[in-house]
């Protein structure tokens, strides 16, 4: 018993664990109703300065994921005046040479009259058994045509077909990315302003 | 359902809830009680295991759904959360495991690397998914998954929990359950399933290069299949 | 030591040794000195004990089949600080016989094995030359350039198949086995025997004689599904009651084929899976590659760009070494009350990296010349209040909570002892290798990045037991305070990235080896270059593969509860030990 010489150590450990547990019920009595299932009540739970529980009580109240945030790839297209879907992607094949675990499948499609290949996917694939997540995808895109989505309510019961994403699939709309990118979108499309300003 | 179905069933109800009310109430408290209390079992492999501790941390509570229990013997767990990669070296350990679980067992495949090799998968001593060997009940792709995205993917687990039915349910049907046979490890892994097409894709070259000729002329797009490995 | 060799230690080293025993490695982009095969081990143990390289850092081979030849590379150090001494020894492939280095640096036994292995060196001399990733009766050696894996589809990537005519195809569907596999020509399962585990066990030391009383011998497997073995891990542990004889740590059952695949694929592609190996840190990890590949590319990094990289790294630090206390407490039965209190402190540093980067864990964040993103302004006033208010107070709160915590000491203070000569000897790094009494830190040894401007302490121990590994990192969560509060006062604006942004980087012929001093130790990427897109070889240097080199020699004489406890200080993550 060589160190029962200094016999605080573990009292004081004690009192550090009982701190806690009447801190949870002390700063739930004093926050009352607001604290939980609110949004200034998830944000003051992620502060440098938050005390008592640190619990986010998924699903009820989820966290606000930032902007950055990346999970599965999606293409972006712009809709046109009649309800067309304009996809952004050309075919160019740069996300599917830059893709770590190579899980893109692009089929670029040929222009029936000319025999030319024409700047649009005939079909684009993604397993997202295989995606890793990296975004590489989306920071090499030269034309902003595919981004990384924010969903990643993803659980399946079967894989196989489910999990290879096709085309379809695949798109969303800009409105979309705008939704989810707030910032990124607001970047990009100041740099096309640029661009398309004509030269002085 | 009519009450006039109920007292006479077209499917074998067990004799000993035989007197039982009416078996679609007992349906869901039995599968009430049962998923509100999966006990995972501590099985973290790489990375999707630190995702799956800060699931049972304070932030993401597993406990709020029953499932901070996690125990270490399979023996007393409920579901087997494979999360991270499966190799070849450990997939014996975990059919071994997956075995000696009792029923009702559910696996959950967390994260890409266990629902199919992943961004490892063309590696050589990766297997491609854990569902070669063992039944997964959901899979929850991402790499890794966020907590939330896990705790997602256990919501689903109880949605197919609650949708078992008494009647057929595997575990209260005649007859032992059969044991998964434990691969060995051998020049490469070798699965016990399948040791009739091992033998004959095995086969000396001569062999083989005779009938992949003509399989290469019946196919499309004229591509050998694998070459055979160099021994060095 | 010669006072010529202390003023100029390598530069006329051809001419201190008999002639035709060396010679300057004078190919375009590399450095260092060819070693004849027979004088290996006196020119070793010449550099060991008259030049003062007593801390071999690194032991790996790179296969130049165009050559013929293999070369097994040697990264020696000494731990007063500098830089390395880089020797080599050329063998032809079908003569690959090196002798074995064990003899004078312990250090080297696991990174030999691991030689032979994957690439079928044979070390003489070896006391224990088996595999150590792949199992006994793996057919073949895989990191030779012409093994080639069952789902091979192409020699580097960007494979062909997947742009402009890409159809998808189940890599199953490739295979005669319609599975990730493939076996000799010829093979019968039904009558193949398999091989037990009879290396394994035979050299497995048993009973130590001169005991009186007459207690059970038992073989004892811990893991590799253990709660206790964080990860799979697996030890053979040999008892005479409760007190263990030898101990034989199992390896390899998350070897996840990184270096084959990185030989794949090119340099940037190579980033994310970085992130993968040691997860807990994948700043740091990124970190190192990125220096290796700047060292051969030559590139400036800005100076925002620097002060970004060295706060993601200190983060880093201090987030593994929480998660590393809190689970060592784990091991010692505190059951989880201290390692909720850790992640806490974690999950508020990982917010800042998934704002920063999108991804809690595998941040992927680093590129060659910079960063990706740059950091705004809330995010360092959110590190701010971090640095300043919340990580002292909880380090504070820990501290009362645990280090003069009666049951912590009791179990930890003079529980497996390392001394400083035994843990230079077997290479071991990081918080194990100080906490023996060794200053020995990267940041310090031979700086890095703005390492050379910062002001911090190496913080070494007295003791090396467990104790002291224990106080060591919280101490150095100290000192990462300290690194940040500077840097958040100091940083410029400015670029972050050094040119534009491609994917395809231009990285010219040579090798590189870039090493920082992560969290658990020196982590280091050895990095060949041929000109071409991808690497022509590329090794990890894990610092915890090479700890672990370490667990037998401290756990001789314990108890089988105080080796999970040991196992914990060492602080492994087995995605670096199997990478």
């Amino acid at each position: 018993m060589k160190n029962f010489g200094k016999r605080f150590g573990v009292m004081s450990s004690l009192g550090v664990t009982m701190g806690h547990f009447f801190q949870t019920y002390i700063v739930d009595l004093v926050n009352g109703k607001k604290r939980y299932r609110t949004a200034e009540g998830i944000e003051s739970r992620r502060q440098a300065d938050t005390e008592g529980i640190f619990t986010i009580q998924y699903p009820e109240e989820s966290l606000p994921l930032p902007e950055e945030f990346r999970v599965l790839p999606f293409l972006v297209y712009d809709e046109g005046e009649n309800g067309e879907k304009n996809l952004r992607c050309t075919a160019c094949g740069i996300c599917a040479k830059v893709c770590p675990p190579q899980c893109i499948w692009i089929y670029r499609a040929t222009d029936p009259n000319t025999g030319k290949p024409s700047p649009h996917p005939l079909e684009y694939y993604i397993d997202i058994d295989i995606c890793m997540n990296c975004g590489f995808c989306a920071e090499y895109c030269p034309f902003d045509a595919i981004k990384m989505d924010h969903d990643f309510e993803l659980a399946s019961y079967t894989r196989g077909e489910a999990h290879l994403f096709n085309l379809e699939k695949l798109m969303k709309p800009a409105s979309y990315y705008e939704r989810i990118r707030p910032a990124n979108a607001a970047c990009e499309a100041a740099a096309k302003a640029e661009k398309a300003k004509p030269k002085a | 359902m009519s009450p006039e179905g109920l007292s006479k069933p077209d499917f074998d109800i067990p004799p000993e809830m035989q007197n039982q009310v009416a078996l679609t109430t007992l349906d869901r408290i039995y599968n009430w009680s049962r998923k509100n209390s999966v006990w995972p079992m501590m099985f973290g492999l790489a990375c999707c295991a630190i995702e799956m501790i800060a699931a049972a941390a304070s932030r993401y509570d597993l406990a709020r759904f029953g499932m901070e229990v996690m125990r270490p013997s399979p023996r007393q767990s409920d579901v087997m959360l494979v999360s991270g990669t499966v190799t070849k070296k450990m997939i014996p350990q975990i059919v071994r495991l997956y075995n000696q679980m009792p029923e009702p067992k559910y696996v959950i495949a967390m994260g890409a690397c266990a629902s199919s090799g992943g961004p490892f998968k063309e590696g050589y001593n990766v297997v491609a998914g854990v569902d070669k060997f063992i039944p997964v009940d959901v899979y929850i792709p991402g790499c890794p998954p966020t907590p939330q995205a896990l705790l997602h993917g256990l919501m689903t687990l109880q949605k197919k929990i609650e949708s078992q039915s008494l009647k057929e349910v595997s575990w209260y049907k005649k007859g032992p359950g059969e044991a998964i046979p434990v691969p060995v490890l051998g020049p490469d892994l070798i699965d016990l399933r399948k040791i009739a097409l091992i033998r004959e894709k095995s086969r000396p070259v001569a062999d083989l290069k005779a009938e992949t000729a003509s399989a290469v002329e019946a196919s499309q797009d004229g591509e050998l299949p694998a070459k055979e490995e160099q021994n060095d | 030591m010669t006072e010529a060799v202390l003023v100029n230690p390598l530069d006329n080293l051809v001419e201190h040794f008999p002639s035709g025993w060396l010679k300057k490695d004078e190919r375009p982009g590399y450095t260092g000195f060819i070693v004849e095969r027979e004088h290996l081990l006196e020119f070793a143990r010449t550099m060991r004990d008259d030049f003062g390289f007593d801390y071999l850092s690194m032991v790996t081979a790179a296969d130049y089949i165009a050559e013929g030849k293999f070369d097994v590379v040697y990264y020696a150090y000494k731990t007063i600080g500098g830089p390395a001494l880089v020797f080599k020894v050329q063998v032809a492939r079908d003569d690959a016989v090196v002798p074995s280095l064990v003899g004078l640096y312990p250090g080297a036994e696991f990174q030999e094995r691991e030689v032979w292995d994957l690439m079928g060196v044979r070390f003489e001399g070896h006391p224990d030359l088996r595999r150590i990733l792949m199992w006994e009766g793996f057919a073949g050696h895989p990191l030779r350039k012409d093994w080639k894996e069952p789902f091979y589809e192409e020699d580097v990537k960007p494979f062909k198949s997947r742009w402009p005519e890409g159809k998808p195809v189940n890599a199953d569907d490739r295979n005669p086995y319609n599975d990730n596999v493939q076996y000799p020509e010829g093979f019968d399962p039904e009558s193949w025997v398999p091989e037990a585990e009879t290396l394994l066990y035979s050299g497995l030391q048993r009973v130590s004689h001169g005991e009186e009383f007459k207690t059970d011998e038992l073989v004892v497997n811990m893991g590799p599904q253990h709660p206790s073995t964080h990860g799979v891990f697996r030890m053979v542990v040999s008892l005479q009651g409760e007190k263990i004889v030898d101990l034989k740590p199992v390896m390899g059952y998350l070897h996840r084929n990184h270096e084959k695949i990185a030989e794949r694929n090119t340099f940037l592609q190579n980033m994310p899976f970085t992130d993968r190996l040691d997860y807990t840190a994948s700043m740091s990890t990124n970190f190192a590659y990125a220096l290796a590949v700047e060292k051969l590319m030559g590139v400036q990094v800005p100076e925002r760009a620097e002060y970004i990289r060295v706060m993601m790294a200190e983060l880093t630090r201090i987030m593994n070494h929480f998660f590393a206390t809190g689970f060592l407490l784990n091991d010692l039965g505190v059951y989880f009350t201290a390692s909720l209190y850790a992640i806490e402190e974690r999950e508020l540093i990982l917010d800042i990296f998934e704002e920063v980067s999108g991804s809690r864990m595998m941040c992927n964040y680093f590129r060659f010349g910079g960063v990706v993103r740059d950091v705004s302004d809330e995010v360092l006033k959110k590190i701010h209040k971090l640095v300043y208010d919340r990580i002292p107070r909880k380090l504070e709160q820990f501290d009362t909570y645990l280090t003069n915590n009666e049951i912590l000491r009791t179990r930890c203070e003079g529980v497996g002892v390392l001394t400083a000569d035994q843990a230079i000897a077997l290479s071991t790094a990081g918080p194990v290798l100080r906490a023996s009494g060794v200053p020995y830190d990267v940041r310090r040894a031979d700086p890095y990045s703005i390492y050379d401007r910062l002001e911090f302490d190496v913080v070494t121990g007295i003791h090396g037991d467990i104790y002291d590994r224990y106080l060591v990192r919280v101490e150095e969560i100290k000192q990462s305070i300290r690194i940040i509060k500077q840097l958040l006062r100091d940083i410029p604006s400015g670029p972050i990235l050094a040119g534009k942004p491609a994917y395809q980087v231009r990285v010219p012929a040579g090798e590189s080896y870039g090493r920082v001093e992560g969290p658990k130790g020196e982590l280091g990427f050895y990095i060949v270059s041929s000109g071409k897109p991808n690497p022509e070889r590329y090794h990890v240097r894990a610092p915890t593969f090479i700890n672990l080199t370490s667990l037998a020699p401290m756990a001789r004489g314990e108890k089988v509860a105080d080796v999970v406890v040991i196992l914990g200080a060492i602080d492994i993550v087995l995605g670096e030990v199997d990478r």
